[in-house]
């Protein structure tokens, strides 16, 4: 009992970083009908960032929040660069930019930080949590964060004006214009919160896979499972389905014979797989109706 | 009376089609005209270059202002609101969210409380279902509710692209017997486009006639409806 215990409360720490990636994806899907394969790099390349704070000297909450900043202005600095360009574009043209963008974030970051494994702080400790073995610090802290950003984006969704005004302008960007919205920037201001929330993943979810720039390679395809498994339509559900992603992987790799960590990646990608077939519009995704 | 809004040979392109062929019309301060005419005469065209949503030419003046070249959400700062074609509800909000969607360009938020318990007084089955997502409104509330969104924005001029398609024939009563109290109670100018000419003509005071892309009859919406030749010919009762 306690191992499974220990396994549900550690798929939900890493859970809690497949939900905030899952988020970023589909804020920047709802935007503008795309997924975006370069989340990860972009997280990646902010917790380098971070990490350079800090070999500077800069306390780690104060390069958590730099980055964060930086984070927020460097995604709308894509959009407006990149993506905005490419809006009208067939959607080949946009996965090539993805691909692309992919390549060059993943190469820079090799170029300028090399690619050596290296050690990341983390701020909670990784002692046993109240003495307890079943979570550590670190684990709770990554839940704690993760739950703070979640509430603090449901109020800003939910309660301000401009929230509503990036809601209206994902559901039905027309209409949006025509009450005033300048659903240009609120496309541009989606990519600007994904790339921060993305970027508390990459910082949270460092100490455990340690930084190089491929450590979110993983994180992403489970981020993408999550996305899928809660719809891709749906903030709430790619929570969701990021805790229950989280929950499954471990308890997969736990209990079933000959699965251990070799084989977890592709239970990720069979999961999508399987949403896919099953229920494509995801647990709480609605189903695209077009009328003909 | 003062013109508010002043179209002169407009021209509006979807790609290589032409749809308006020079069209040119005004409309009074505080009155109701209404823009008549069959399927793809462009009615809807029309509107929609008045709010920059389609390519076009020529001039459009909105008191004494051009509106050309000025993108669709700064054209609404000018006290315009559109209606379009199917409502453009925002269906998984609440009715709520969608009242105060209409307002996001104001800043005085008493005044946005203030009028959306206006709204509720105007059409009280929209504050029966406040909370409800609006994509679970029948036909009718969903154009009332389309109406008042539009309403929060305290318009000067609201434009309104066939309210009465789809709705059965005792909602459209209701609905244009608002309409034409918002015209006279609140000044705010009406430019509805319509296929149901006979009702249209005995809600307005000014009335359009256009025919692929051109305006043809012009005048008082009374002699209009008087006059069965064009009756007849073009409005098809």
């Amino acid at each position: 009992m306690e191992l499974f215990t220990n396994q549900v409360l550690a798929g939900i720490a890493t859970g809690a970083i497949y939900a905030c990636m899952a988020l970023a994806v589909v804020m920047i899907y709802q935007a503008i009908d795309h997924l975006n394969f370069a989340q990860g790099e972009m997280a990646m390349f902010a917790t380098f960032i971070s990490w350079q704070l800090m070999q500077w000297g800069v306390p780690y909450w104060g390069a958590f929040v730099i980055t964060l900043a930086l984070s927020f202005v460097g995604g709308i600095a894509i959009e407006r660069i990149l993506f905005k360009p490419l809006a009208k574009a067939p959607v080949l043209t946009n996965v090539a930019g993805f691909i692309a963008l992919f390549a060059i974030i993943n190469s820079s970051a090799g170029l300028i930080w090399d690619f050596t494994i290296k050690q990341y702080p983390t701020p909670f400790g990784s002692a046993p949590l109240l003495g307890s073995q079943l979570i550590s610090t670190h684990q709770a802290g990554m839940i704690g964060v993760t739950v703070l950003l979640l509430l603090g984006l449901y109020f800003f969704f939910q309660y301000t004006r401009i929230g509503l005004a990036m809601r209206a302008a994902a559901s039905v960007p027309e209409s949006a214009r025509l009450v005033g919205i300048n659903t240009s920037w609120m496309v541009a201001l989606g990519w600007g919160m994904a790339t921060a929330i993305g970027s508390i993943a990459g910082m949270l979810v460092a100490p455990v896979v340690f930084l190089e720039p491929n450590m979110m390679g993983g994180v992403l395809i489970y981020g993408f499972a999550a996305a899928v498994l809660g719809g891709l339509s749906s903030p709430l559900g790619a929570v969701t389905g990021g805790f229950l992603v989280g929950i499954f992987e471990n308890l997969v790799g736990t209990y079933i014979p000959g699965v251990g960590n070799e084989l977890k990646l592709p239970i990720a990608l069979a999961l999508i797989i399987s949403v896919l077939v099953v229920k494509p519009a995801g647990l709480f995704g609605r189903p695209i109706v077009k009328r003909v | 009376m003062t013109t508010l809004l002043n179209v002169k040979d407009l021209r509006a392109y979807y790609g290589q089609v032409q749809a308006l062929h020079g069209l040119s019309f005004s409309l009074n301060e505080g009155s109701l005209t209404t823009l008549l005419g069959a399927n793809g005469a462009g009615k809807t065209t029309t509107l929609r270059a008045i709010c920059n949503m389609v390519r076009s030419t020529g001039g459009i003046e909105f008191d004494g202002k051009p509106l050309n070249n000025k993108s669709t959400e700064n054209i609404v700062r000018f006290g315009i609101a559109h209606v379009p074609q199917g409502r453009g509800t925002f269906t998984t909000m609440t009715v709520e969210e969608n009242l105060q969607l209409g307002a996001i360009t104001r800043k005085d938020n008493a005044g946005i409380i203030s009028d959306i318990e206006r709204m509720y007084a105007h059409f009280p089955v929209l504050k029966q279902r406040h909370t409800q997502q609006a994509g679970t409104l029948s036909g009718g509330e969903q154009q009332m509710l389309a109406v008042a969104r539009a309403l929060m924005l305290r318009p000067r001029l609201m434009l309104l692209d066939e309210p009465s398609f789809g709705l059965a024939p005792l909602v459209v009563r209701d609905l244009f017997g608002i309409l034409g109290k918002i015209n006279r109670e609140d000044k705010v100018s009406i430019l509805v486009v319509e296929q149901n000419a006979q009702l249209a003509l005995e809600l307005a005071d000014q009335a359009y006639v256009i025919e692929t892309g051109r305006i043809v009859m012009s005048g008082k919406a009374k002699d209009i409806a008087n006059n069965e030749e064009i009756r007849k010919s073009y409005l098809g009762y």
